[in-house]
C-alpha cells in the first residue's frame, strides 16, 4: 500500500504539454487542407438517387455542377414548385446551360478542357423532361462527359 | 544572465487557440465525395447520318428498355419488374445459349483470351417518357451498368484470377473489348407530357 501511494506522488507531476499544440496544429492542417469550401448556396433540395454503381469522381477542379431540384421553401412564393436548374448561385434556364458550360469551359487550364466533367445533382423526383432538355443542351454544348450523382450504396 | 532570459514563453494558450481553428476547420469541411454513374453522351449527329446508322443494326442486336411515366418497364415488349432487369440485360450481353433472339455471336482473336465466341455488338437501347421519374431513369441505369460490371467481373476472375477494377490496363481492355459498354444513350423522342 505504501508502495502504491508513493508510486502515485511520483507521477503526479504535470504532464508536458509542450507537444498538444503540435499535435493539434497537425490536425488542423490536415483539415485546412482537405476542407473544400462550398462554393454554391443551394437555393432546391437535392436528394440525388442510390445507385451501387456509382464510382468516386477523380478531380475536382475538373468537375462543373448543375442542380435541379424543387426550390427551398423561402423560394417557392417566387419560383414555384416545379423543379428548377441551379447554375452556380442563380437559378436558370435549360437555354443558359450552352453559355454556362462556354463559361466554365474558359475557366479551365487548356490541357484539361476536354476532360471537364459535369456532373448533375438531380433530385431523385424531377420527372425526365427536365433532363432530358438538360442532356440535349450538353450535348449541344459539346459536354459529354457527364456523371449522374448518385449516392454509392452497397444493396438497393 | 543571459540564460534567465530565455525563461520558455507560456504555450499553454497555444494549445486552445489552434483547438478553436481545427474545430472551425471541421464544421465547416464538407468531405462529401461525389459518387456518380459516369457516362458519355453521344455527339449530336448529322442529319443524314442518323439514317444511316439506325437501319444497320439488327433487331436481335438491340435491347429495348422502355419506361413509362408510371415508372413501369417494358423490355423487348414484355413488362417486367426492375429486380429481373439485371438478369436479363446479362443474358442478352453475354448470349450463353446462342439463343435465336439474342444478340448474333461471332469468333473473335482477343489478347490474353485468344480466339473466342462473343457477342458482336449488342447495343441496350434506353427510353423513357418525359414524365418518368429521374430516381428510376437512374434506378435502371444502374442495373444495366451493373449487369455489364457483373460479367466482367466473371471473366475477369476467371481468366486472371482478379475484379475487374484490379485489373492492369492491357487486361482491363481486354476484358472491354469481351463486354464492351453497351448502353446506348438514345437520341430522346419526346414521347409524353409531364
Amino acid at each position: 500500500m505504501s508502495r502504491f501511494s508513493k508510486r502515485g506522488k511520483k507521477s503526479t507531476g504535470q504532464i508536458n504539454t509542450a507537444s498538444l499544440p503540435d499535435i493539434v496544429f497537425m490536425l488542423l492542417f490536415f483539415f485546412m487542407t482537405t476542407t473544400v469550401m462550398r462554393e454554391v448556396n443551394l437555393m432546391i433540395t437535392v436528394k440525388v438517387p442510390d445507385a451501387t454503381e456509382a464510382r468516386k469522381l477523380e478531380k475536382k477542379s475538373l468537375v462543373s455542377y448543375i442542380y435541379i431540384g424543387q426550390p427551398l421553401r423561402s423560394f417557392q412564393q417566387m419560383f414555384g414548385t416545379e423543379p428548377r436548374i441551379q447554375l452556380n448561385d442563380q437559378f436558370r434556364d435549360v437555354a443558359d446551360i450552352q453559355d454556362f458550360i462556354a463559361q466554365e469551359r474558359d475557366a479551365m487550364d487548356e490541357n484539361d478542357r476536354n476532360k471537364m466533367t459535369v456532373s448533375l445533382k438531380i433530385d431523385s423526383d424531377t420527372r425526365m423532361g427536365t433532363v432530358i432538355d438538360v442532356k440535349q443542351s450538353l450535348r449541344r454544348a459539346q459536354a459529354l462527359k457527364i456523371s449522374y450523382s448518385a449516392r454509392k450504396v452497397d444493396e438497393l | 544572465m543571459g540564460k534567465k532570459e530565455l525563461s520558455p514563453i507560456n504555450a499553454g494558450s497555444m494549445a486552445d487557440i489552434a483547438f478553436l481553428l481545427l474545430i472551425f476547420f471541421l464544421i465547416t469541411t464538407t468531405m462529401d465525395v461525389d459518387t456518380g454513374l459516369q457516362r458519355r453522351l453521344p455527339r449530336l449527329p448529322d442529319e443524314d447520318q442518323q439514317e444511316e446508322t439506325s437501319d444497320k443494326i439488327k433487331e436481335r442486336n438491340v435491347f429495348v428498355v422502355l419506361i413509362n411515366k408510371h415508372d413501369e418497364l417494358l423490355v423487348e415488349n414484355k413488362p417486367m419488374d426492375i429486380h429481373q432487369l439485371r438478369q436479363n440485360a446479362r443474358e442478352f450481353i453475354a448470349n450463353p445459349n446462342n439463343v435465336e433472339n439474342l444478340p448474333e455471336k461471332e469468333i473473335k482473336e482477343l489478347p490474353f483470351f485468344g480466339s473466342v465466341y462473343i457477342t458482336k455488338n449488342p447495343v441496350i437501347s434506353l427510353r423513357n417518357d418525359r414524365g418518368t421519374s429521374y430516381g428510376m431513369y437512374l434506378r435502371v441505369q444502374n442495373e444495366l451498368v451493373a449487369a455489364k460490371q457483373e460479367l466482367r467481373d466473371e471473366i475477369s476472375i476467371l481468366q486472371f484470377g482478379e475484379k475487374f477494377k484490379d485489373l492492369t490496363e492491357d487486361q482491363s481492355d481486354a476484358v472491354k473489348h469481351y463486354y464492351p459498354s453497351v448502353l446506348s444513350e438514345a437520341e430522346p423522342k419526346n414521347i409524353g407530357g409531364k
